[in-house]
């Protein structure tokens, strides 16, 4: 393995991508590396880390906004976010237990860097839509800003959110401007057991489609939900449906009642209180129904509607076990160990009922034969290859880590 | 006349008009062009009316497939395009030029499909931003982002710049509530970017095309994001002796953790016309006003104003009132919406629309003042003061051409000062061709040209919406 530079300032890695672009050689870009085992192996000529750019740059708590510099811990900005009773709304999943690493070492460019956002995004939106304002460095080596620090700005392209996401293949992020939020003052959760897929998917949407601010839609499986740290849960021994209320403490009272008097149908309801529910939507958050695990991880997008059938037509192929997040809109799907970890047949499944699919988890050779981010059409494809070339010509910047060709 | 320079036309186009008007109409239906010069007359301007440009001719095409062949015959000849909403863009984002097209897409404003099990629905791109929440009110549902002119601005237009509203603080801007688009490039090819699920595949198209201000394509058609409403909403209005006072109790609300769903600010003179012209209730012997806004089920409501009423009288609110029934609400929105259109009957004015960081209130409020005053314009001030986006008024005669462009120059002032105190110089309007040459005051050029290799990438030949958004130097030099 190549060694990692980890430079000091901005200065010194706009002078690495510079170099590196005028020599033609390849640049791996990370963080803290949690997320390195997501997408195509890269063949990088050398590795260059945010980590030693940190700090926190600017902290107004009256008016939502928090600055950092990208190789900032996530657990840094968390940790300062709480002493004024805040926090990040889109909740960052932590891919790295999941891929057989450490909880809680993901940089701050990292999460923004791959848009991974959690079970509040149904409500609150996702790391796309917190973004402010960034700093960053394109394959040229040039430092450039878009957006600011204020939470209304449309002044000029909004370059901070195509940068979401991009996996660190169109620009470096060296300094991101997020959106804070208040933590709610309680946090309840309603929780059904041994729900039918298709069922629990109809009661999650109906659930989105009353007034109350539902802010967490999720059902596991059976097999998934017996992996749960929370003991209550697991010792069910069956499919969990979930519903988060968060709000000022009257209110979460009166919409818990309202759900359960609503969807009292559904079978009886379970309750988690304030920190057992806390605690369950953290667990949910570094996806520990994934973790026992090795075999092939997909992240499936598709109408929450459809969901259940995507994943029936799947199993119609191969074993599968999915958690739905977003009320359906997000399937996590763990499949066997295969040549393709049955890329082929989920892409057709995809096809035919509409979304995307993304594979998450899988051996690097794997990874290195199909395609792991989802293929796209020619019109969306040749503006994506546009899009590369106006940030990084030269190719330097993660070359072939979402597109075998960019 | 405003002292923004604007693009020539290219004399050569110019000339060819009867041709370019004869092919146009072999390719769409012949009554969607229009060619005669009262017709045009209509789309000269939008609402930075100031600056007028006859259009080389007018096209209303009623499918994205005669979007795209107008498109690709434009392309191949080099000819200028204009995408046109309902022409309400306050920063001339809408201007035409007497060389280009103006591609009207008010006809296309249908409603394809509205799903409320996944929560979306999809509409064409010329269906007015209000039109969208009453096709989904009869399941209880809106679309969220709500600018002051939703009963006439098309959701194209709102896509184009982004754009606000004063319920944002809680349910974002249209680019937060935007799922998927169908959008023509300027060579004619039809892309759709997105859909009707949460997140998109690969780079975020979506989110680049949103906010580009008509530069990268034209969209024809939307999938956007509709919630359910809420059980009631209530607002209520809280005085203040001082702006400070009041900026000081909106930091106080959003740090006690309540995130009510609009706070709006307006200063004296803000509350005195608004009030005339709609007899919204407000008080009128204070000098700064919010309105805060609530949602939830009448108890909810109830338990969360007080909270609020007890901050604001900590930060020394004089009067607090919260509306008691549904003409009360109606009447206080009903004078906040209204504030453009009641300030025209008093004066004509130049709006600004600066964000600046909300502890940066009462020092922007004085300096607008002074800033003004050396100018001998009044001015009122109406703020979006949860997201700290700031509107200031300022009146003169528009019978005076010098009066125009000194209001030009003050309105510079103004949005310098913003950038200066750490915000940007459109929060919510675009910048057009208003604050075009404003940019670099906000950004080196090095950002700038990084935004506009974007533009190449979806329109290599700088035909769509020209003249807007990049200062002209750094477009003549790229």
């Amino acid at each position: 393995m190549p060694e990692i530079a980890r430079p000091v300032d901005v200065d010194e890695l706009a002078r690495i991508i510079a170099t590196a672009a005028a020599e033609g050689r390849a640049l791996e870009i990370m963080g803290a590396g949690s997320k390195r085992a997501v997408g195509r192996p890269i063949a990088a000529d050398a590795i260059v880390s945010t980590q030693n750019l940190r700090g926190v740059t600017l902290y107004e708590p009256a008016e939502l906004v928090i600055s950092a510099y990208a190789g900032t811990p996530l657990q840094t900005i968390e940790t300062e976010l709480a002493k004024h009773n805040q926090r990040l709304a889109f909740e960052p999943i932590d891919l790295g237990p999941m891929l057989g690493g450490e909880a809680g070492v993901a940089t701050i460019g990292g999460v923004f860097a791959t848009n991974l956002s959690g079970a509040r995004r149904i409500l609150s939106g996702g790391a796309r839509d917190h973004i402010l304002g960034v700093r960053a460095i394109n394959g040229r080596g040039e430092a450039f800003k878009s957006g600011g620090r204020v939470m209304k700005n449309v002044t000029g392209y909004d370059l901070s959110r195509g940068l979401v996401g991009s996996w660190g293949t169109l620009a470096v992020l060296t300094e991101i401007t997020m959106k804070a939020m208040p933590n709610a003052e309680e946090v309840r959760t309603l929780v059904i057991a041994g729900l039918p897929d298709e069922i629990a998917i109809e009661l999650m949407c109906a659930a989105m489609g009353t007034p109350y601010e539902v802010s967490g839609t999720v059902h596991l499986q059976k097999e998934l939900a017996e992996r749960l740290e929370n003991e209550r849960l697991r010792g069910a021994a069956s499919a969990i449906t979930a519903l988060r209320i968060e709000n000022l403490s009257p209110s979460v009272a009166y919409r818990i009642a309202q759900l359960k008097r609503r969807f009292s149908a559904y079978g009886e309801t379970a309750e988690l209180d304030h920190h057992e529910s806390i605690a369950f939507w953290r667990e949910l958050q570094r996806l520990s129904f994934l973790t026992p695990s090795r075999d092939p991880v997909w992240r499936i997008s598709t109408r929450p509607t459809t969901a259940n059938r995507v994943v029936q037509a799947i199993a119609g192929y191969m074993e599968c076990r999915a958690a739905y997040d977003w009320s359906g809109g997000l399937i996590w799907l763990e499949v066997p160990h295969s040549a393709d970890a049955g890329a082929a047949e989920i892409r057709r499944v995809i096809a035919t009922l509409g979304g995307h699919a993304t594979l998450i988890r899988a051996r690097p050779e794997v990874r290195a034969s199909v395609e792991v981010f989802q293929p796209l059409e020619a019109g969306p494809w040749r503006l994506t290859a546009g899009l590369k070339a106006a940030f990084d010509p030269a190719n330097v910047l993660n070359p072939g880590r979402m597109y075998a060709e960019l | 006349m405003g002292v923004i320079p604007l693009i020539k036309a290219e004399p050569g186009i110019v000339a060819r008009r009867e041709q370019i008007v004869a092919a146009l109409r072999r390719i769409v239906n012949p009554e969607a062009v229009i060619a005669d010069e009262v017709g045009r007359r209509a789309f000269e301007t939008d609402a930075l009316t100031a600056y007028r440009r006859l259009p080389l001719a007018v096209v209303l095409p009623g499918t994205t497939e005669e979007v795209s062949e107008v498109l690709s015959f434009c392309q191949r000849n080099g000819i200028k395009v204009v995408a046109r909403g309902a022409g309400t863009s306050l920063c001339g984002g809408a201007l035409p030029a007497e060389d280009a097209v103006v591609l009207g897409l008010s006809r296309m404003n249908k409603v394809l499909e509205v799903d409320t099990d996944n929560r979306f629905a999809r509409v064409e791109a010329g269906i007015t931003n209000l039109a969208i929440s009453e096709a989904v009110a009869r399941h209880g549902f809106f679309y969220a982002p709500d600018p002051s002119s939703q009963l006439a601005c098309t959701l194209g237009g709102n896509i184009a710049m982004n754009s606000g509203g004063a319920h944002c603080l809680k349910y974002g801007v249209t680019t937060n509530n935007v799922l998927g688009l169908t959008m023509v490039l300027m060579n004619g090819e039809v892309v759709e970017l997105g859909g009707p699920f949460v997140e998109q595949p690969g780079y975020d198209l979506l989110g680049l095309v949103v906010g580009s201000e008509g530069q990268l394509g034209v969209v024809t058609e939307a999938t956007v994001r509709i919630l359910k409403k809420a059980e009631a909403a209530r607002p209520m209005l809280i005085g203040f002796d001082q702006s400070a006072d009041a900026g000081a109790c909106v930091a106080g609300i959003i740090g006690a953790g309540v995130i009510p769903v609009a706070i709006e600010f307006m200063d004296k003179p803000a509350i005195h016309v608004c009030d005339d012209f709609a007899h919204a209730g407000y008080p009128r012997d204070v000098e700064a006003m919010l309105i805060v806004e609530v949602e939830g089920s009448d108890e909810e409501n109830e338990a969360s104003l007080e909270r609020i009423a007890a901050i604001a009288r900590a930060h020394g609110a004089r009067h607090v009132k919260v509306a008691e029934s549904a003409e009360e609400s109606a009447a206080i929105w009903k004078g906040r919406k209204s504030a453009f259109g009641a300030m025209g009957h008093i004066s004509d004015y130049l709006c600004m629309d600066g964000t600046i960081p909300l502890g940066a209130l009462p020092e922007v409020l004085t300096r607008i003042g002074e800033i003004c005053a050396r100018y001998g314009f009044r001015v009122a001030n109406i703020f979006h003061a949860g997201d700290g986006n700031l509107h200031p008024l300022i009146l003169y005669d528009a019978n005076n051409p010098e009066e125009l462009e000194k209001a030009e120059a003050c309105g510079a002032e103004i949005l310098k000062l913003c950038v200066e105190v750490g915000g940007c110089l459109t929060g919510e309007h675009g910048v057009g061709i208003e604050k075009r040459e404003l940019m670099p005051y906000q950004f080196d050029d090095i950002d700038l040209v990084q935004q506009m290799r974007l533009k190449e990438v979806f329109d290599p030949d700088w035909l769509l919406n020209p003249g807007k958004v990049f200062p002209l130097r750094l477009r003549n030099a790229a």
